[in-house]
């Protein structure tokens, strides 16, 4: 009886401080847009020029006080108070400032991944705010009732879903004796793709040998002509050409691209480790998207396509990403 | 994934190391220059003159060329600044020299200020060096001047931050003097309730500190400086009308020896026995606002019935206090103008009224004993003749008066003939002592500028005079004042009549009239914040039952004090002032008003829903939220912005709205 009163005080007790002291709690848990910040989730600590700047204060009241100097001590608590309203001032800064969109663009392993982050600045003009993300600090200024973008990159390791980190946003406007942040740990997740491997064979179907005597044979427009290289076949070398020339010209087809059909099979690669398997497909389909071509991408659990485009690229390299 | 400390530690320095842009140079450049101006007056003039001149070059060369400045030009600049300071003050300890190598540094500082981070710490070195300039004098004037050079290092200092769009220059300004502005409270709390140090904890105050005023050493022409010094010297605010003009005579100093050349006053030594004074009516009581003097002497309308709280009487009625006075002081005193003093002479005191130096000014001598043979004994005739001598003997009244020689008296009786109060009072004492009459000189100020409007007399160094007193037999000492005789105008109308078309420009009477109407913000500047001393502040928390309020009882009403502003500028900045929609507060109160009643409404519940399950659960209020659901969803999905009259209806029906629970 005693140990469920106690268990149920315990769990109110925690309810009331994820509430009220959500620094605690909840901040590290990834939150849902929009984030608001208010009172409870800004904190301001001097910077170091501040707490020189107190110590010369410090010297100040110290000197005018010696002296007897009322003038000077006057002055001194004026900059004093300046001083620390300057600090009311860096939490007004951050003060109902709001996170509304997280819109994470694409990148590869390896990358760095831009996040553009939605901003709303609320009923006051704000300056001298900065996202400190990995690094790199942007800084962004928003006048009232505004909003602005602020892109951050965030650096990538390995495919697949990638949470957002928590982000610091923080300003020592106006002075720079006083720094305020708030943390924030939007629920967002982006989503980073699989490095491709560097070097290898080229897809079945692209630009292979076969398929230029099959697109030769099907009487493509004739692109041009061109030296002889070792392997060329025969049937392509331009004999009535060659004859007025020093050496072999080989015809070359300018092929239609709608032609271009791949199929980027998972199965068909063989004696590779899973991840390099997934390499070569996401250069397979990078290529195949710079082609122009229309592909197919055969994955264990799923085949998608045959289509074409940005939409079909960035869907087979996100179910690139997703594999297991 | 959580960002390393390390991550945030960069990202300060970065901020530190951005180069400094040109509207934070500009800004910068205008603090310095600022503060420079402050201490230019005292700085040597050619050591400003190359301080200002590095700095608009430094300006300049930022601001058309960029880029940095050579050490081979930095290094010999802050060798030389300590070189030109020793040669210009002869040692690099104390107050002026100090400063001047600051305001130096702070200038040379500018060389090398390349990124934000040097111009954060030239700001915060450039409001110490400002505030220093206020240990040279705290009028208000030098004040307000002080915190006007507060504001472009403060804007400065805003300059640094990121920041979207460089603001117009002028708009700089706007957020570090709006910042001040409504510091002020604060800045007055604290200045209040800071415990005052009853003691330096080095250093004597002032010890160095150019003086002015009355010296207790006077040879013809010292007066010259001070009768053309415009500074106040002291205010005296009379309990009821002030004396009149002829009888604003404010003793300092008597002064009894002559040593050919010069007055000196014997030491004020206190005496337990002052001279006897027998006052008649009428009484003056006052209070006097003593400017600093860095002297040990008080002022007090002829003649001091008794001495003011901490000072002491000599036995010639001087008064002193026994550290020199360093700070503005206030003091009360009653005089009686009209008195006999000392009506009995002791031989020592006749003595040294009489003392004169053997060889000097023959002529006088013989002169005074021709009045001495005429005269014989009747002091009040032989000083009656010295006076009229003055009056007719074709002496002037002139500032300019030309040097006198060995024989001073004599060369000024028989041969210049032009001088001012000193020349006057030395002479005619000196002439009272040959024909055998006791005599002293006493310097102090005379006259003074009655402001009507702050009731009180205001005496400029300007108005320092010299007079005499001779000892009469029954009367005591009688104050004469040969100046009177030569100019009655120096008395009835002050020095600046006197000295009418002597003056330098800037002493126009009109100016001068305008200088001592503004005379008054000075005197409340002087009493309301130089001297607020640590007695008045002890004194402050008198009201609330706190005699004399020590160390911890100011701390304590600091804190309070500071905490109740404080929580006021909080609520000022918490208070979120994002205006509510009027229909999504009315709405909210319904809410409440139903979920009293037992529907309250579920997160995932739109407000359709909940309306219905409203009209479900309450059954009798069925028409009212019908109406009220209906009336709420035209207003809200129906039109981008309610319209005004439907929405007031709204709001009326929701503060109608009474739900009664349900009975179960």
């Amino acid at each position: 009886m005693a140990a469920t009163a106690l268990r149920s005080l315990l769990s109110q007790a925690y309810a009331r401080a994820e509430r009220r002291l959500p620094a605690l709690t909840r901040l590290k848990a990834p939150e849902p847009l929009p984030i608001a910040l208010h009172r409870r989730r800004i904190y301001i600590v001097p910077t170091r020029f501040g707490l020189g700047f107190g110590a010369i204060l410090a010297t100040m009241l110290l000197g005018a006080l010696n002296y007897t100097n009322n003038a000077a001590l006057l002055l001194t608590c004026l900059l004093a108070a300046a001083a620390f309203n300057s600090m009311l001032l860096a939490f007004r800064a951050l003060d109902g400032l709001s996170l509304r969109t997280v819109r994470p663009g694409h990148a590869f392993a390896g990358e760095a991944l831009p996040v553009d982050l939605g901003f709303a600045a609320g009923g006051r003009a704000r300056a001298g705010l900065r996202i400190d993300a990995a690094g790199a600090a942007p800084c962004f200024a928003i006048e009232a009732n505004a909003e602005t973008d602020v892109r951050i990159e965030l650096p990538t390791d390995t495919r697949g879903p990638l949470p957002l980190p928590r982000l610091r946003v923080s300003t020592t406007w106006p002075f720079g004796l006083f720094r305020a942040w708030s943390w924030l740990s939007p629920d967002t997740r982006a989503l980073v793709y699989p490095r491709p491997e560097a070097h290898g064979p080229a897809a079945p179907g692209a630009d292979s040998d076969g398929e230029r005597v099959q697109g030769g044979a099907a009487g493509d427009a004739l692109a041009g002509l061109r030296e002889y290289r070792a392997g060329d076949p025969l049937k392509l070398v331009a004999w009535k050409a060659s004859a007025r020339h020093a050496g072999l010209l080989v015809k070359e087809f300018e092929r239609p691209r709608d032609r271009d059909e791949r199929r980027l099979d998972w199965h068909a690669i063989r004696g590779l480790s899973h991840e390099a398997r997934i390499a070569r497909l996401t250069r397979w389909v990078i290529e195949a998207h710079a082609a122009n071509a229309r592909w197919t991408l055969v994955l264990p659990a799923e085949t998608l396509g045959p289509d074409a485009g940005v939409g079909h690229y960035h869907r087979c390299l996100a179910a690139l990403a997703l594999l297991p | 994934m959580t960002p390393r400390p390390a991550d945030a530690r960069l990202s300060t320095s970065i901020d530190a190391q951005r180069p400094l842009d040109r509207r934070a140079f500009d800004l910068l450049c205008l603090g310095v220059a600022a503060v420079l101006a402050l201490h230019l007056p005292r700085l040597p003039p050619r050591l400003g003159l190359v301080l200002a001149a590095v700095l608009a070059v430094r300006w300049a060369q930022r601001r058309w060329r960029g880029g940095r400045v050579s050490l081979l030009l930095k290094l010999p600049l802050v060798a030389a600044l300590p070189l030109a300071i020793l040669a210009a003050y002869g040692s690099p300890f104390g107050r002026a020299p100090g400063a001047a190598l600051a305001v130096g540094m702070l200038v040379l500082k500018l060389l090398e200020s390349e990124r934000a981070r040097d111009a954060a710490s030239a700001v915060a070195f450039g409001s110490f060096v400002a505030m220093s300039a206020l240990l040279f004098g705290q009028s208000l004037p030098m004040t307000v001047l002080v915190a006007l050079a507060l504001l472009p290092l403060l804007a400065a200092l805003q300059a640094l931050q990121p920041a979207a769009a460089v603001p117009p220059f002028a708009r700089a300004f706007a957020r570090p003097a709006l910042l001040l502005a409504l510091s002020l409270p604060l800045a007055l709390v604290a200045f209040l309730f800071v415990p005052r140090l009853s003691s330096p904890l080095w250093g004597a105050p002032g010890a160095e500190q150019a003086r002015t005023g009355i010296s207790p050493r006077m040879a013809p022409g010292d007066f010259v400086d001070l009768l053309t010094d415009d500074r106040p010297a002291l205010r005296v605010a009379f309990d009821g009308a002030p004396p009149p003009p002829g009888q604003r005579y404010f003793r300092g100093l008597v002064m009894w020896h002559f040593d050919g050349r010069a007055w000196a006053a014997t030491s004020t030594a206190p005496s337990s026995q002052p001279e006897a004074l027998h006052p008649q009516a009428p009484l003056y009581s006052y209070e006097v606002t003593l400017e600093p003097t860095g002297r040990h002497w008080l002022f007090a309308l002829d003649t001091p019935l008794a001495a003011p709280a901490d000072a002491l009487m000599s036995a010639a009625r001087e008064l002193a206090r026994s550290r020199p006075i360093d700070a503005v002081l206030h003091y009360r005193v009653t005089s009686a103008p009209r008195r006999a003093l000392a009506p009995a002479l002791d031989d020592a005191e006749r003595r040294r009224g009489l003392q004169l130096p053997p060889g000097f000014d023959p002529r006088a001598r013989a002169l005074a004993a021709t009045w001495r043979q005429r005269h014989g004994d009747d002091a009040r005739a032989i000083a009656g003749a010295a006076l009229s001598l003055f009056h007719d003997g074709g002496f002037s009244y002139n500032l300019a008066a030309p040097p006198l020689g060995r024989d001073s008296v004599d060369d000024f009786l028989f041969g210049t003939r032009e001088g001012f109060c000193e020349h006057y009072a030395s002479a005619f004492v000196f002439l009272m002592r040959a024909a055998g009459i006791p005599a002293r000189v006493v310097a102090g100020y005379q006259g003074g500028y009655w402001n009507a409007l702050g009731g009180y007399l205001l005496v400029r160094q300007s108005d320092a005079h010299a007079w005499a007193e001779v000892w009469l037999p029954g009367q005591g000492w009688t104050r004469y004042d040969p100046t009177a005789a030569v100019r009655p105008e120096r008395v009835t109308l002050g020095a600046a009549a006197a000295a009418a078309g002597q003056g330098a420009w800037y002493q126009a009477d009109w100016l001068q009239a305008a200088r001592n109407r503004w005379d008054i913000v000075n005197r409340l500047w002087d009493r309301a914040v130089i001297g607020f001393d640590s007695l008045r502040q002890r004194g402050l928390l008198t009201p609330f039952g706190v005699e004399r309020a020590d160390w911890g009882a100011l701390a304590a009403a600091l804190a309070a004090m500071s905490a109740l502003v404080l929580a006021l500028s909080l609520l000022l900045v918490l208070a979120r002032r994002e205006r509510r929609d009027p229909l999504a507060a009315a709405q909210a109160r319904l809410e409440r008003r139903l979920a009293r009643a037992g529907v309250a409404r579920r997160p995932s519940e739109g407000p359709l829903h909940y309306f219905r399950r409203a009209t479900r659960a309450l059954p009798q209020h069925r028409d009212e939220l019908h109406a009220l659901g209906d009336a709420y969803l035209a207003l809200r999905y129906a039109c981008a912005a309610p319209a005004p009259e439907p929405l007031r209806n709204y709001l009326i029906q929701v503060r109608r709205f009474r739900p009664r629970r349900m009975v179960q």
